[in-house]
């Protein structure tokens, strides 16, 4: 039996004061292992980065334990004063943050951010600090450490500074190291490095990891046990395997069910209807009664801690009935026809049609501002969709898929090519002819919160895009058209004379949705609008955004990264690398069996909620070049583990294969040929 | 008793000014976002402190914009009303007694003889050199050495008095007020002020207002009988001028805004939204109007208006009407430099608002660049506008003390703190030291400045959107 080094006993952390401070940990025991990696998995807003800084002691200000105790060894964290406390964090406790553009200080080298915590632990000369620096470096697996040491912040890549971010938290050798949604904000591929050198340290150093993640893939990752938390609360733990296999609570079975992907297809997805409730208030009846299917009377009681096995146990009146919880199948969930209307094949014009788009933005310097390069953020794109289909385009941050999704709508004007859509060719249109034909392409951002006015009524902001269309002739037209638009969205009739901060994120983006659909658009771009959700939220808006394709005819071009997305929505998939598609096909045949390097490279670092399938990661070296100065010949041959010397000479054709898939490959020609 | 009401330049656009506030919180009442941050404002112990003494000041100046020429009976028997060439405010007739009481020359606050001695006539025919009586200050007293002390001890309680009293029977009108909303009626409303249990802090507010007036009140019960801040060299009173000052003061800190505001928000705007050359062109106006010093450009434009206005005399009616043309021109030239903060602000702020996605939403509906920028930018641009107005109030106010002090600021004719303070530095050179001037402006201005900067943190802090979250 391992030693135990993290125990945590009912910790409680309240945020405000006042009468009805935030319970945002409402007693949460916990127990970490040395060496063992645990996960602690939950949506936003259930309290799992409190809990982090509690065990820190790191609160903001209006932050407060109230109650309960944490024990790091022998040591109790709580009772510590601020200056013992200080010695433990960064010593025997390190914490790695969600963002590594914040973390650093940009004016400092790296080399002086890590020796700073290395004086701290090690005391020492300069000589040996600067060379425990570099060892450090060497470690987090960054090449050249020794002139890397003497760089700044703004100098690496998102993924190299989190490795400098782990270097720190390394210095003082920590026996616990808590990371806080470390890859959340990093790509697929570079999320898969990191991961792998959590792992590797993990196996050098012998620390326990706690790992805060939302990410159910990361956690069948890497993690060893795995506790949910809802709402302030731990409601289930188990080992991975068993969590994975069998999850008890029905919060943990729908968030399994949530998830998208390719068996999913022909049926809506598991939605967990309301919201995590309020957490400025005490529960009497169980947290998550609302919003579970399986409720019943009991549940009226708040349900204990039921323990089912050493180290498992779930929070939940049903866990006593164990057998029958695993036995009865949760309720069928509703089929819905996917596409019914669309004939393959047809030879129907395509909607929209780009050929060779290219978006280039100059980058001017001096007192002149004399042009010396370009940005070329997309460089020759072609691609079709036609009319109630879904393409999905795929690619890492800062491949130019955005940049696509603005230049086909032309809120950026193109450098080059051409966009045709609907018999129109958008490039040359202007000023009012152009504003005339914008009500059949629309767009839906992101971040919900950034793509509403905050100061405008939500029945203004829907109406918006009407009145700059002339769509319904007067004020109750559209105040009608308004109300029947949030029925279809599914949103109560009353919110039109609401703000936009009064909604939660998932009911945002339905207000953006409903915003575009009120000019009856053709084709929406879709611009990540679900990567700023939660899961559970993401699968009503996925089925949402289904089900609306089928009852109007909607042709989407879906701009994501997330892989498990385009298996359950697209049609098509086009994965760009640095401002070229590099390969193009129909969904099932390209993510079944990619071809070009980049695609086999990227689709196997999604990593997968399924800690059973055993599928080899290909690790790529390095990170994106940037846009502004592209390797010569094929952009990918510097991370390419088939890189050929031809190339490094000419970017190659993008070839249409016998299986009618599109891929720009010297490679697959020559497999091909 | 009422001559022809006079609007001098300056008048109408305070009126103009206050019809502009006035709609402004029209429109905020119905708008959330505005709304909010004001009520927050007014819920702070500081915010409603403040404002209570900001409303005097500006009841004070607004009084002082009421202007009228009197006319009055030249001769009894002709029934012929003579126009005077002298134009006076409403808060001049409301201090009539202060106006009118001239001294000859310097006497000391408080003080029942002159501050200089003179040859007096003594009834015996004799002359003797002392300080003579004031004809006004402490007239009332029949010896002044004996009974001095004792009178102005009386009048203070009888001011503080009348003060306090004031208070409690104001203090009963708002629990009056305040009871029909309250369950406990009249006595829980007086529970919920008293204890300062209620969401908008009447207490301190209430507290603030009873201090005002006890201090008002005392200086209205001393000043009737005394010069409470003394006289100047010509004998007037200095209490009175610094009370004309604050008009003064609260025009070059208002005006300047209302000049500079419509520029700064157009132009700025305009450069974050459209970009490209209209950018450059507005960025390159404000970098060179920013490089000329900005003490040269008012003190040449103030040497020019006063080269003009003296070849052409005939074209002003009164004394009053062309020092109020130079305050006028005053506060123009002073929006003329000191609208370019803002504009960059601006700028910046809308150069974000462009990229943010709900822009580019209004874009993609085919929305027209007018119709987003009234409905998109200017709305989210507005907090900053109002910090700023608020912030740079105090900075003008003070920065009118400076101009007048180096001779650029308003008329010389004007009463302004700047100008007292400007006659301070022979006064201070004297011996014995005429010390009350100064004091006079620094009292009045400190305690402007200091609400005016207190109020403004707190207006601040409302409308800061990362500093809401917080609490």
């Amino acid at each position: 039996m391992s030693e135990i080094l993290l125990k945590v006993e009912n910790l409680q952390t309240w945020l405000g004061s006042g009468e009805h401070p935030v319970r945002a940990v409402d007693g949460i025991d916990l127990q970490i292992q040395k060496g063992e990696t645990f996960a602690l998995l939950g949506e936003s807003g259930c309290g799992k980065s409190m809990t982090a800084l509690s065990l820190m002691r790191l609160l903001p200000p209006a932050g407060r334990i109230v109650g309960g105790d944490v024990y790091l060894g022998k040591t109790a964290l709580l009772e510590l004063p601020e200056y013992a406390m200080r010695e433990e964090r960064g010593g025997r406790m390190a914490m790695i943050f969600q963002e590594p553009m914040t973390s650093l200080n940009p004016v400092l080298t790296i080399g002086r951010q890590i020796g700073e915590a290395v004086k701290i632990r090690d005391g020492g000369d300069r000589r040996a600090v600067a060379q425990r620096v570099v060892e450090l470096l060497h470690s987090v697996g960054i090449p050249d450490p020794v002139r890397r040491v003497g760089e700044y912040p703004h100098q690496l890549s998102g993924g190299m500074k989190q490795r400098v971010m782990i270097a720190m938290a390394l210095a003082g050798r920590p026996e616990l190291l808590i990371a806080d949604e470390p890859t959340t904000a990093l790509d697929v591929t570079i999320q898969a490095q990191v991961l792998a050198l959590l792992k590797e340290l993990q196996q050098q150093t012998g620390m326990a990891i706690l790992l805060i993640t939302h990410d159910l893939g990361v956690v069948a990752e890497v993690a060893d046990r795995v506790a949910v938390m809802y709402a302030g609360q731990i409601i289930e733990q188990a080992s991975r395997d068993r969590f994975f296999d069998n999850p008890q609570h029905p919060y943990s079975r729908k968030l399994f069910q949530s998830l998208p992907d390719a068996g999913k297809r022909s049926r809506r997805l598991a939605v967990i209807s309301g919201n995590v409730p309020p957490l400025n208030q005490v529960f009497t009846a169980c947290r998550f009664i609302d919003r579970c299917d399986r409720a019943f009377e009991d549940c009226e009681m708040a349900p204990g801690w039921t323990e089912l096995a050493p180290g498992q146990g779930v929070r939940c009146h049903l866990a006593g009935f164990q057998d029958a919880v695993s036995i009865v199948e949760l309720p069928e969930v509703e089929h819905a026809p996917v596409n019914a209307g669309s004939s393959p094949g047809s030879n129907q014009e395509p909607l929209l049609q780009v050929e060779q788009l290219k978006v280039h933005f100059p980058i001017h310097k001096g007192v002149f501002k004399r042009t010396v390069g370009h940005v070329r953020a997309v460089d020759g794109i072609s691609l079709s969709i036609d009319p109630g289909k879904t393409l999905a385009l795929v690619g890492e941050s800062g491949c130019g898929k955005t940049t696509v999704g603005k230049g086909i709508l032309q809120l950026v004007r193109p450098t080059a090519g051409t966009v045709r859509f609907a018999g129109d060719e958008m490039t040359r249109l202007k000023g009012s002819a152009l504003r005339s034909r914008r009500s059949a392409l629309q767009i839906i951002f992101q971040d919900p919160v950034a793509s509403m006015n905050p100061r405008m009524l939500v029945g203004d902001i829907i109406e918006e895009g009407m009145k700059a269309q002339r769509i319904g002739r007067t004020a109750e037209q559209r105040r009608a058209r308004v109300t029947e638009l949030l029925g279809q969205v599914g949103l109560p009739d009353d919110s039109a004379s609401r703000y936009p901060h009064e909604f939660s994120g998932g009911q945002r983006q339905r207000i953006c949705i409903a915003r575009a659909l009120a000019v009856d658009p053709k084709l929406i771009i879709c611009d990540e609008p679900t990567s700023a959700l939660d899961v559970s939220v993401q699968a009503q808006i996925l089925n949402l955004l289904k089900m609306l394709q089928n009852s109007r005819g909607l042709a989407f071009l879906f701009i994501t990264h997330n892989i498990s997305v385009v298996a359950y929505l697209a049609d098509e998939v086009a994965v760009m690398y640095l401002g070229r598609i590099v390969e193009r096909g129909e969904v099932g045949q390209l993510l079944a069996a990619p071809r070009h390097p980049y695609t086999q490279a990227l689709l196997s670092a999604v990593p997968v909620a399924d800690p059973r399938s055993k599928h080899e990661v290909i690790r790529l070296e390095g990170d994106m070049p940037s846009p502004a100065n592209p390797p010569a010949g094929c952009h990918f041959h510097p991370r390419c583990p088939f890189a050929m010397p031809r190339c490094r000479e000419r970017y190659p054709d993008l070839n249409r294969l016998g299986d009618g898939r599109q891929v720009s490959c010297y490679k697959v020609e020559q497999e091909e040929a | 008793m009422m001559g022809g009401l006079v609007i001098l330049w300056t008048d109408a656009l305070v009126f103009l000014l206050l019809l502009f506030v006035g709609a402004f919180g029209v429109y905020a009442a119905g708008k959330e976002h505005l709304r909010g941050p004001w009520r927050l404002v007014v819920r702070s112990r500081v915010g409603v402190s403040t404002l209570v003494i900001l409303s005097f000041y500006v009841a004070v100046g607004l009084l002082d914009s009421v202007h009228f020429e009197p006319s009055y009976v030249a001769d009894p028997q002709a029934q012929d009303r003579v126009q005077s060439t002298e134009v006076v405010s409403l808060f001049d007739r409301l201090v009539l007694p202060l106006r009118e009481r001239q001294e000859k020359t310097y006497s000391a606050p408080l003080a029942t003889h002159l501050y200089a001695k003179e040859n007096i006539e003594q009834p015996g025919g004799t002359m003797i050199r002392d300080y003579p009586r004031l004809q006004y200050g402490g007239a009332h007293l029949a010896n002044p050495a004996q009974d001095w002390a004792g009178d102005v001890l009386r009048l203070s309680l009888i001011g503080l008095v009348k003060g306090l009293v004031l208070t409690l029977v104001l203090a009963n009108i708002l629990f009056a007020l305040l009871a029909p909303r309250r369950a406990g009626g009249f006595a829980g409303a007086a529970r919920e002020v008293l204890t300062g249990k209620g969401q908008i802090p009447w207490r301190s507010a209430l507290i603030t207002l009873g201090l005002l007036l006890m201090v008002l009140l005392w200086a209205v019960e001393l000043s009737g009988r005394y010069h409470l801040l003394g006289t100047d060299k010509v004998g007037e009173d200095v209490f009175y001028q610094a009370l004309k000052s604050i008009r003064t003061g609260l025009l070059i800190g208002t005006l300047t805004t209302l000049v500079m505001l419509p520029a700064a928000i157009l132009l700025g705007i305009m450069a974050g939204y459209f970009r490209g050359w209209v950018d450059d062109l507005i960025q390159y106006t404000y970098t060179t109007l920013n490089s000329i010093p900005g003490v040269l450009l008012i003190a040449a434009a103030i040497l020019m208006l006063q080269i003009y206005m003296s070849n052409h005399a005939d074209e002003f009616d009164s004394l009053v009407e062309r020092a109020d043309l130079r305050l006028l021109f005053l506060s123009i030239i002073l929006g003329v430099t000191s609208w370019t903060g803002l504009c960059r602000l601006l700028r910046g702020e809308s150069m974000k608002l462009h990229e943010v996605d709900y822009v580019q939403a209004a874009v993609a509906f085919g929305v027209g660049h007018f119709q987003i920028i009234v409905r998109h930018i200017l709305p989210n641009v507005l907090h900053i506008v109002l910090i700023t107005v608020v912030l740079d109030f105090s900075g003008l106010v003070l920065a009118e003390a400076v101009l007048s002090y180096v001779n650029i600021g308003v008329d010389p004719t004007m009463n302004s703190w700047g100008n007292m303070i400007n006659s301070a530095r022979l006064e201070m050179a004297r011996e014995p030291v005429v010390w009350w001037s100064l004091l006079a402006a620094m009292i009045f201005m400190f305690t402007l400045v200091l609400s005016a900067n207190l109020f403004s943190d707190v207006v601040r802090d409302a409308f800061d959107p990362r500093l809401r979250s917080s609490r």
